[in-house]
């Protein structure tokens, strides 16, 4: 086990320096620098020599790299273009709002799509699975935006049971939770039908092996047999699945942010991307990849500790 | 008897509808999709504006229409990129292995492992906005998923007797590649491209929805719904029709892919 943990940690870490390294390169080859961008037009040759000293504009590439990682893993990520803000400062009040939206929309993808894939797969062509197979069919089409719009039109103005104003945590935690369960309904939605989808195959997948027929044999009910044998099975490729869905649920957060204006990192991230204030988005992309391909490293090791069966391969 | 395919059924008439839809309005629209009109401002759905019209008297068929049009046209130029250049460096890294391989797909997989919507809103930022620059982002982000499906096939058949057999024959192996296996990776292409497409689809509307995607004079379903929010309680028909659309081309080409998976025995 340690060795095999301690060469997914090697490969943790190249793959986050690879995705710094392309974040650096990518916004170093843009024409042109920021020099224009903070000092104006009317900066004077003099100004303009020292703002590239001050930002160490002058060094080579890869020195600048060196040092941009050093500090960015110090915490320190830059001075944002637009502002008179460092970075830090500009995106930090953001994260939480983001973060809260996609924890809420992971446990929301966990109850309902967990209890819908085992009642279908209960009774394979049955009613119910058959109504649970054109629901999940029709939800996985829809983009998690619509699918915000369509719950703000729904809940918002239909049933009224929310006020479609973003309520911040100050104003109580209780009703900001009530409000952000709504986007991220939307975020959850779409990704529950395709892990409703998957369950239900892999139980069934399960359901036709030798040891579910001997655990019949021995005396099992269908729903102990599907307790006790096939869902700690069934559950290994679901929990693959749903590690890998971590970036499209952020990715999905920051989307739905817009449609419920909830301010969060979305907000930043697109005002940022037309200000065109680069070192905001170079850092955001590079914690959005890092919390990305941690939890994948996360999932990697659960993966390990319910299926014995990797160590040996 | 072979039990009916309802998935490739279904599928396959809504995608035709859809297509019909599409290239109809390719050709024509009932009227100009950007003509404001005084007269019809704030129409509800009616037989002269089948979808209605917005606050300004724009028709909403006719711009949806037209939005169609171009988020087919943006999503199938992005499968061309992505497939076309994930099948050559899949096929080959699937068929000749080594360092290489090894090295691509590492790559592959750091750039898949991040949503492809935020990557190319970052590759827009730098590049700014524009229906052009959707494609070139987002079909190369595409590379990687296309590149790790083929290679897949590829290292599946490598070893074949056909394969080997054509070998021992003194075939070359560009033509065992694309003309002896090729054949046999159809049908898990083609539920890949099913698949892709939808992701196109989704990522050029997510990315017009958030108007960091075609630029605003173009038009998109996305940058509709983008539009149609301000006024969503007070003309809920400028947002429904064009979101119906979406969802109605993910919905069809979904169902096909399933229906070809279901067909061909390919594990999703």
């Amino acid at each position: 086990m340690g060795k095999a943990v301690l060469k997914r940690l090697g490969l943790l870490l190249g793959t986050l320096l690879l995705v710094s390294a392309l974040a650096f390169a990518a916004f170093s080859v843009i024409p042109g620098d920021p020099t224009g961008a903070v000092l104006g037009m009317e900066a004077t040759d003099e100004q303009i020599a020292a703002f590239r000293a001050q930002q160490g504009l002058d060094l080579p590439v890869w020195q600048r790299y060196l040092s941009w990682l050093a500090a960015f893993l110090g915490g320190d990520f830059g001075q944002s273009y637009k502002y008179d803000m460092t970075v830090a400062q500009l995106v930090a009040p953001k994260v939480g709002a983001t973060l809260t939206l996609a924890a809420i929309a992971f446990v929301l993808i966990l109850l309902i799509s967990l209890p819908l894939g085992l009642t279908a797969a209960r009774r394979p062509g049955g009613l119910v699975d058959r109504a649970v197979t054109v629901l999940t069919q029709i939800t996985m089409s829809v983009p998690n935006f619509v699918m915000g719009i369509g719950l703000m039109y729904l809940f918002a103005l239909v049933l009224r049971w929310f006020q479609p104003e973003y309520i911040p945590p100050e104003q109580g935690l209780w009703p900001h939770l009530r409000f952000m369960a709504f986007p991220a309904l939307a975020v959850a939605l779409p990704k529950s039908a395709m892990t409703v989808k998957l369950l239900r195959g892999s139980i069934l997948g399960e359901l036709g092996q030798d040891y579910i027929r001997t655990a019949y044999s021995k005396g099992n009910s269908r729903g102990s047999a599907l307790r006790r044998h096939v869902l700690r099975n069934a559950m290994i490729p679901v929990v693959t699945f749903l590690a890998m869905a971590i970036g499209d649920i952020m990715a999905g957060s920051i989307v739905v942010e817009q449609v419920f204006g909830v301010p969060g990192l979305g907000r930043v991230l697109i005002s940022s991307i037309n200000n065109r204030d680069y070192p905001v988005v170079q850092a955001i992309v590079v914690l959005l990849a890092a919390a990305v391909v941690g939890c994948n490293f996360l999932a990697d090791l659960l993966y390990r500790a319910m299926d014995p069966r990797i160590e040996r391969t | 008897m072979r039990q009916k395919n309802w998935y490739l059924t279904i599928g396959t008439i809504l995608t035709a509808c859809m297509l019909a839809f599409t290239v109809l309005g390719l050709f024509w629209t009932p009227y100009a999709p950007s003509a404001m009109s005084a007269a019809a401002r704030s129409a509800p759905p009616s037989p002269a504006h089948l979808f209605g019209c917005d606050a300004y008297g724009r028709d909403i068929f006719s711009r949806t229409l037209e939005g169609a049009g171009s988020t087919l046209t943006i999503a199938l130029a992005v499968l061309a990129v992505g497939a076309a250049c994930g099948l050559a460096v899949g096929a080959l890294c699937g068929y000749y292995g080594g360092p290489a391989d090894a090295l691509i797909m590492r790559l592959c997989d750091a750039v898949a492992a991040f949503p492809s919507v935020l990557l190319a809103l970052v590759v827009l930022a730098l590049t700014g906005p524009g229906k052009y620059n959707v494609i070139g982002a987002l079909g190369v982000l595409f590379i990687p998923s296309f590149a790790r499906l083929v290679r897949g096939e590829y290292l599946k058949y490598r070893e074949r007797d056909f394969v080997r057999s054509a070998r021992l024959m003194g075939v070359g192996s560009l033509r065992i590649i694309f003309v002896h296996i090729l054949p046999n990776i159809w049908p898990t292409l083609l539920s890949g491209l099913a698949i892709g497409f939808n992701n196109a689809v989704l990522a050029e509307a997510s990315m017009s929805y958030l108007g960091i995607g075609v630029t605003p004079t173009e038009p998109s379903l996305g940058y509709m719904l983008k539009d149609a929010q301000g006024s969503l309680f007070t003309l809920p028909w400028c947002t429904a029709f064009p979101a119906a659309v979406v969802i109605l081309l993910i919905l069809g080409v979904g169902l096909v892919g399933e229906g070809i998976r279901e067909r061909m025995g390919v594990a999703s």
